[in-house]
Parts: structure tokens; sequence; C-alpha cells
């Protein structure tokens, strides 16, 4: 399999999804706005869409849709009077009513289309890893050094106002890296799933976790795993890579509550 | 220059809906006061707190906390501001030490790790309430009185020349409930800090309360607790 340079660049650029999509779902899941992930992947259908259309690189596209459709979630949120929920559904129906015109538009409903829905081993080509690289190492260096900030936004939002922290720079941090994170890994996991990928690994990882620290590390090592396992399995059982990494994250979370349900028994 | 910790001058308040909630509310708290806001449920003590917090603004008068508009300046560096029912936000098994450290948000900044000294005023303020042992467990794991004294550490990490309280004994057993009045009255002579202890009842408090203050939507009492009319000590007659 490594002998193939397709399989090298799908495993390079799943590693760094995989560690980089629980990383940044961590603080969306402790700030139970889990739903944000998905959200925006249907925000970025519409920029995938729109790259057709006008030509262009569907990454760039839809990375520029889904961290507009991140502010547009945080503005509507703070300032536009609607409640989170509210925001994400505004946001989300728009983004996939947007996506379908465009792709009807562009003529565009294609097997290509499929692969930014549902990932794909075949099409990452080494300009997208290193747009994933640097992408990625970006975003985990900003969650590297804002990480007291926004582990306390997470923990006491009104607490850290008090405070004098930044509170809507902070937030709009979080979401504009779900933005990133939706757009650096539809290559590989697929627009429709990436945020199971960000969110699945967190919530399994809450179940044998010890602190929040712990949390964070373990959700991007099961993140990394799935990635991987998810990726080889694909390509042994020819199977649509987003789908296998989604379900082997979800395997990892059924043997996490296993394992708290066994510790739990015996206490 | 001498400087009142808390100065409220003929605040009013109402909430968009209208509903007026306090009305001509003059209050001067002086450094290292202890000082417990009691009053009804909805009476306005919570937005009494939330205008010194700087959560909310005045619609008429002024607030001022050491002599700057609350969240102007660095008067956020100077208050330990404990919620009402402090909560995590997600259900993470977050530690004892990582709520502690979050504390020090306001007096370390946001960037970058902790540093070393900032580690050991956290460490300090575990200390100070006697969770030493319990420093990396989960706080879920910990007791309602445990928990509390996690989240006053918080406060405490802050260094704060102002620890706000709000409703600190909800969910907490009678027996933790005293031993945290006791704590309080420490820190205050300890750290020189003035304590303001938002409830809605203030029997655990009142043997080390200096004042007490009583609110339903204006100041209806202000003075030692000894001086309060009797049948006001009856928590019932609090809330008619």
């Amino acid at each position: 399999m490594l002998e193939l340079e397709f399989m090298r660049l799908a495993l390079a650029t799943g590693a760094i999804v995989g560690v980089l999509a629980p990383a940044v779902g961590f603080f969306l899941v402790e700030r139970k706005a889990s739903l944000i992930g998905d959200g925006l992947g249907h925000v970025a259908f519409a920029g995938v869409a729109a790259g057709y259309l006008l030509g262009i690189s569907p990454v760039l596209t839809a990375l520029i849709a889904a961290v507009l459709g991140a502010l547009a979630i945080e503005w509507l949120r703070t300032r536009g009077g609607a409640a989170g929920d509210q925001a994400l559904a505004l946001v989300f129906y728009t983004g996939i009513a947007a996506g379908v015109v465009l792709v009807s538009s562009a003529g565009a409903l294609n097997v290509n289309l499929f692969q930014y829905l549902f990932g794909s081993i075949l099409t990452v080509t080494r300009s997208d890893l290193w747009t994933v690289l640097l992408l990625g190492a970006g975003a985990l260096a900003t969650i590297a050094v804002l990480y007291r900030g926004l582990v306390a936004v997470v923990l006491d939002e009104e607490g850290s106002r008090v405070a004098g922290a930044p509170i809507a720079f902070l937030n709009v941090v979080i979401v504009v890296l779900a933005a990133l994170t939706v757009a650096v890994s539809m290559r590989i996991v697929g627009i429709l799933l990436i945020a199971a990928l960000m969110v699945l690994p967190v919530i399994a990882a809450n179940r044998v976790a010890w602190s929040l620290g712990s949390t964070l590390g373990v959700a991007m090592a099961i993140g990394l795993v799935s990635a991987l396992a998810g990726l080889t399995i694909a390509y042994y059982a020819d199977l649509p890579p987003g789908g296998t990494i989604v379900l082997t994250a979800a395997g990892a979370f059924l043997v996490c509550a296993a394992r708290s349900a066994a510790a739990r028994r015996l206490r | 220059m001498y400087q009142l910790a808390v100065d409220l001058e003929h605040v009013s308040f109402a909430y968009r809906t209208g509903v007026q909630v306090l009305d001509d509310v003059s209050l001067e708290i002086t450094p290292g006061e202890f000082v417990a806001i009691a009053g009804p449920n909805g009476g306005g003590k919570t937005t009494l707190l939330r205008l010194i917090l700087g959560l909310e603004r005045p619609g008429e008068g002024s607030v001022r906390v050491f002599g700057e508009p609350p969240g102007a300046g660095r008067s956020g560096r100077r208050i330990g501001y404990l919620p009402q029912r402090a909560h995590l936000g997600g259900e993470a098994p977050v530690t004892v030490r990582e709520v502690v450290s979050a504390g020090r948000l306001a007096a370390a900044g946001m960037w970058g790790p902790l540093r070393r000294h900032d580690r050991e005023v956290v460490r300090h303020a575990i200390r100070k309430v006697g969770l030493e042992q319990k420093a990396d467990a989960p706080l879920r794991t910990l007791s309602g009185g445990m928990q509390q004294r996690a989240f006053i550490a918080k406060a405490l990490a802050s260094e704060p020349a102002l620890l706000v309280l709000d409703e600190p004994t909800t969910g907490v057993d009678a027996e933790s409930q005293e031993s945290l009045a006791v704590l309080l009255d420490e820190l205050r002579v300890e750290l020189g800090a003035t304590v303001l202890y938002v409830s809605h009842e203030f029997g655990a408090v009142e043997h080390v309360v200096g004042r007490l203050v009583l609110v339903r939507g204006r100041i209806v009492f202000d003075g030692p607790p000894s001086e309060l009319p009797g049948l006001w000590h009856d928590p019932s007659h609090v809330h008619a």
C-alpha cells in the first residue's frame, strides 16, 4: 500500500486531519456546539459548487465560504438576536440551498462532486498535502498559543468576560478554526462526514480521560488512529474513506464507553 | 488617594422588557469590608452584582469599582468572581488544578502556557482552600462543598482585591456552608480583600459579615446584621 504515492499522500493528509479535527472539535463539544462543524460542512458545499461554477479551486472557495459561514453564525448568535441553534439552522440551510443551486448551474452533479461530499483516497495531490499541512499547522499552533484563553471560555464564559478576556475574539477563533478544519479535511473525509471526526473522538475521550488536557490528547490520538486505520481499511476493502474513518471513530467511542462502564462497575 | 472598592451612585436599571429591577440605588463599599447582599429572588440583588461586575450597564447613575467603570482599565484584574451555580461548560473531566488555573487568566493573560510564578499562585490558592490532596482529581468526583471550594480557589487565583460570590451555598450542605463562611472571613483578613457575598439568605455568613444590605428593588436595609429587625431574620419575611 505504501509503495503507491496516492496512498502516501492520503495517509499523510489523513494523519494531519485526524489530529486537527478533534483538536478543534474539542472546543465545540465542550461548549455544547457540536453541530457547528456539520453546519459549516453544508456551507463548504456551497463553496465547492461556487468553485466549479467559477472554474477555480473548490478547496479555496470552500474555505472562503466556510469562514464566512462561521463568522455569520457567530454574528447572528451574538448580535443578530438569534439563539445559537437558530443561527446555525439559518446558515446551515442557506448553505445547502445555495450549494444545490450553484451545483445545478455549474452542471457539476457528477462523480467529482461526490469526492468532496464523501472523501476520496485517489484525489489528494501533493499541493493538497502542502495546503493541509500549512493550514493544519497554523490551526494547531493557534490552539497551542491560545489554549488557556479558549479553555477559560469553555469553562466559564461569563467569568472570563469579567476577567477582561476578549470573549468575542476567542469565540471567532473557535468558529474560524472549525471552518478551516472543514475546508482542509473535505478531500479525505468529505464535507458530509468531517463534523463526525471533529466530535466522535472527543466524546469518546470524555469517557476515559482524567483531565481536560488528557481529553484533548486522547481525542487527538483517537482521531489520528481512526484516520489512518480508516484509510487503510478503505484501501483494502475498496470503500469510501470518509465513511470508514468515521465508522472507526464510532468504534473507538463504543470501546471507550464500554471501558468507562466497566470501570464504574468495578468501583 | 483613598478609593472605594465599590461605588454606586443613584443607579437604576430596567431590562429590555421594561421591568424595573433597581430604582435609585446608592451603595458605597470600602476596601476590606465583608458585605452580604441579600433579598428575595427577583429583588434585584443579582442585577446589582452584574452591574458591579460590568456584565450589565445601568440605565441611570454610575457604577465604579476601585475608581473605574467596571470592565474598563484594570478593574477586571482585581475581581475574583464565583458565578451562581458555578458549573463546567462541557462533559470533560476537568481537574481542580485546571479550574483554578483558569482563574489566572486576568493576571497572566491568555497567551502561551502559565509561567512558574503563576503555577505557584495556583498551587497556593488550592492549598488555601484545603484541596491540595485533590488537586489532580476530576471535579465531578468531589462533593458539592469541595467543588465550591475549588471555584473559590479559582477566584483566589486572580489575587483579587474584590471577591464576588453569587449564591455560593446553593447545593452545599449546612456543614460546608459554615466552613465556607469561616474560610471567606479568613481570606478577607489574610488578603485584605473586600468580600461581596450575594445570596437570597444570609444565615450561613451572618456571624462573619460586618454589613448586611437587603435589596428589594432598592436598598431596604443597610447595616450590621445585629441591627436587622428581628422579624427579618426569618427568611420567609425576606421572600414576602
